[in-house]
């Protein structure tokens, strides 16, 4: 899924790079998780960044909202975001 | 995504409370805003613990002591992102709010806590708190911490935005407090007319949020520089090969402390307790009520009361790490080979404190918020080799297994079978919770989302209140069932009067039950042990010792070889196995009673592995039997 014409990633939160930001674009997720995660900062365009993986790969630290929060992949992947292009050097 | 949620906000006047006196206050915040600190703070040691009717959510209650009001009752809610999350917590905190909670009374105050380190963020609760309408004073905890990382924000202008007033604290030095006085004073005066308020639409996370940082920038908040030295420190805590190897380093050195630390205290602990009941007895000479206290009553709750050393040392490495904020990284690491039981990271210390004891193990659960997953828990737990089954394991080892080198001399036939019946258990809790985990407690929506909260060195103040917290709900709860339960057996074991053990009542119903375990290789004095240890799993070794020095044709004999006389290589192997996977100890059933707030998963748990017990040690004793 590519949006080409500003040249903007749209991917799924955790396919997010370690150290990459990306701003949330949506939840698609059921309601009371999506409630829960937008409590705990990812709101749409709120700022995001991939800080670590824990050692076995899985689950992924983000940093949020001055916070750092730990997702598994099954979570994350249904979290949008958009990659800017500035971040991608 | 499209559901509007623009700017509309509803106002609302807050409800003008009838003046006068004031009675209950209530403590509300988001987790990890230090409330439960500053719940400690203002009660002081003057504060109780107890289940909310009908769930598992506990209640902490008490006196506002800490700040000279005595005469106050302070609430303590647990800890919550909003009011409207489907979350049994956030049920509780709603009911009792609305003075709607059985048992507890309706507040007349809220102390809402917010940490100021994320304030941003934390103002959401503020908005669905405000609009309750009680009287409210908002605390910015960890102020002091904003202050020195650079943080800063404008309270007065706070106070304006939020139409209640503000105060900034520090509730783990203890600062600020006065403020919360002069608020409860105030209130006891009459009210006066607040200005109406602007509040978001109620329910709706994003116009929370639109409304917490619109206030955020009006109070000139600046969010504090995050801590450099936690970021340093995760890139080596969770570092891909020092992070699994400091785990196993912790995870080890606790396990062992509790045991090797642990072990010989509760020993000292049992000479103590049973030299006291020696004394006692003396004084009370010869008789039933000698008996029935010494021998009953304080055997049997001493037999409990051993454990509570232990207890203390793991809660205290618990609390430790819990405090430190390295219990989150340890539940990270351990997500994944959890999950492949079904289970998730927090499942981790309580499974491994229970080779010690199930029982705090069972109490450590509390720390995993998905109810369906803690209950999996709970329920696998005391498949965990706990150290009560070593007494019979060793004896019986040592009866029946010959001590034959299997790989020199370092380990031998008797290690070998010892580690199998630890990993009978283990392998027994890992089948169990993935049987839950797609059955009867399936996995449930709830994800694993986890906060990694920055590292803080903990406090000696939280970490002795938790103690006593705990120490205190283990001795009262367990305490009062084993009570009772030993109360009970030893009536059985002593009616009729004056006989002994085999005509007694337990006696007969050892005989009568002989016909259900002669297949496993057991015999009526077997039984007799396994009905006695029902309360507790070591009890077994004392029965099985006062049943063979009674009888005639085995009182010469050691207990060993009395055994060795009296029962097959297929039913002593029958007899650990069992044990590997029977739910033989009361307190824990009274503490997964307690902690569940059911009788029904004690029950399912007991009927359960006594069925897989009873089946197991049918099949050991056949195949021993048949091969050996």
């Amino acid at each position: 899924m590519l949006c080409s014409r500003k040249r903007v990633n749209l991917t799924a939160l955790s396919e997010l790079k370690i150290g990459r930001s990306g701003i949330v674009e949506g939840l698609q997720l059921p309601d009371e998780i999506q409630h829960h995660l937008m409590h705990m900062g990812f709101m749409p365009e709120a700022r995001v960044r991939a800080v670590r993986r824990a050692p076995t790969g899985d689950p992924t630290v983000y940093a949020i909202d001055g916070m750092e929060v730990a997702l598994r992949r099954e979570t994350a992947r249904w979290i949008s975001v958009r990659e800017s292009e500035e971040e991608s050097r | 995504m499209s559901d509007c949620c623009a700017p509309a906000t509803i106002e609302i006047a807050p409800t003008p409370r009838i003046a006068g006196k004031i009675q209950t206050v209530v403590l509300v915040g988001p987790p990890n805003s230090g409330k439960s600190t500053l719940f400690n703070r203002l009660t002081g040691l003057r504060q109780k613990v107890a289940n909310y009717p009908g769930v598992t959510v506990e209640q902490h209650y008490g006196k506002l002591s800490g700040i000279g009001r005595g005469d106050l009752t302070l609430i303590d809610l647990p800890g919550i992102y909003s009011l409207n999350t489907q979350s049994e917590d956030a049920r509780v905190a709603v009911d009792v709010l609305h003075g709607k909670m059985p048992g507890a009374p309706s507040p007349d105050a809220v102390l809402l806590v917010l940490d100021s380190l994320h304030l941003q963020r934390q103002l959401m609760l503020a908005a669905p708190i405000l609009s309750l309408g009680l009287p409210t004073l908002v605390l910015l905890n960890m102020s002091d911490l904003m202050e020195t990382r650079g943080g800063e924000v404008d309270t007065l202008a706070l106070a304006q935005e939020l139409g209640v007033p503000v105060a900034k604290i520090s509730a783990s030095r203890g600062t600020g407090l006065d403020a919360i006085r002069h608020f409860l004073d105030k209130r006891s005066q009459p009210v006066p007319v607040t200005p109406r308020l602007e509040l978001p639409v109620v329910g709706n996370p994003r116009s929370y949020r639109q409304w917490a940082t619109g206030i955020s920038t009006r109070t000139k908040y600046k969010a504090p520089l995050s801590s450099e030295w936690t970021r340093k420190l995760d890139s080596f805590l969770l570092g891909r090969v020092t992070g699994p190897l400091l785990f196993l380093v912790v995870v080890f050195g606790v396990f062992q402390i509790v045991f090797s630390v642990g072990l010989p205290i509760s020993n000292a602990f049992q000479d103590l307790l049973n030299g006291a009941g020696r004394q006692v007895g003396l004084l009370l000479g010869h008789g039933w009520l000698e008996s029935l206290l010494i021998e009953g009553v304080w055997k049997g709750v001493s037999s409990v009361l051993v454990f509570l050393p232990q207890i203390l040392l793991l809660f205290l490495f618990v609390g430790i790490l819990e405090d430190s904020g390295y219990l989150a990284r340890a539940a990270l690491i351990a997500d994944r080979v959890m999950r492949v039981i079904g289970l998730n990271g927090k499942a981790f210390i309580p499974l491994l404190s229970a080779y010690a004891c199930a029982v705090p193990a069972i109490m450590a659960t509390r720390t995993i918020e998905n109810k369906r997953d803690r209950f999996a828990t709970i329920l696998v737990t005391p498949f965990m080799t706990c150290s009560a089954r070593l007494p019979i394991y060793m004896l019986m080892i040592a009866a029946f297994i010959p001590n034959k080198p299997i790989l020199g001399n370092f380990f031998g036939l008797q290690a070998a079978v010892m580690l199998s019946l630890y990993a009978l258990g283990f392998l027994a809790a890992l089948a169990t919770a993935r049987l839950l985990k797609s059955s009867i407690l399936k996995a449930s929506s709830a994800p694993f989302i986890l906060e990694l909260p920055q590292y803080r060195v903990p406090t000696l103040r939280s970490l002795g209140l938790r103690l006593l917290d705990r120490g205190k709900v283990f001795v009262q709860q367990a305490g009062t069932v084993i009570l009772a339960v030993t109360l009970v057996l030893w009536v059985l074991s002593h009616v009729p009067f004056h006989t002994d053990l085999p005509q007694s009542i337990i006696g007969h119903v050892g005989q009568w039950i002989e016909p259900v375990i002669k297949p496993l290789g057991f015999n009526w004095k077997i039984g007799i042990g396994l009905l006695s240890s029902v309360v507790a799993r070591e009890v077994i070794v004392g029965t099985l010792g006062t049943l063979y020095g009674a009888d005639p044709a085995t009182q010469s004999l050691s207990l060993q070889a009395a055994l060795r006389h009296d029962l097959t290589l297929g039913g002593a192997m029958a007899l650990v196995v069992f044990f590997a996977f029977a739910m033989q100890c009361t307190s824990t059933l009274a503490i997964v009673k307690r902690e569940t707030n059911s009788w029904k998963w004690p029950a399912l748990q007991f009927a359960y592995m006594t069925v897989l017990a009873y089946v197991a040690a049918l099949a050991t004793n056949v195949l021993v039997s048949r091969f050996f």
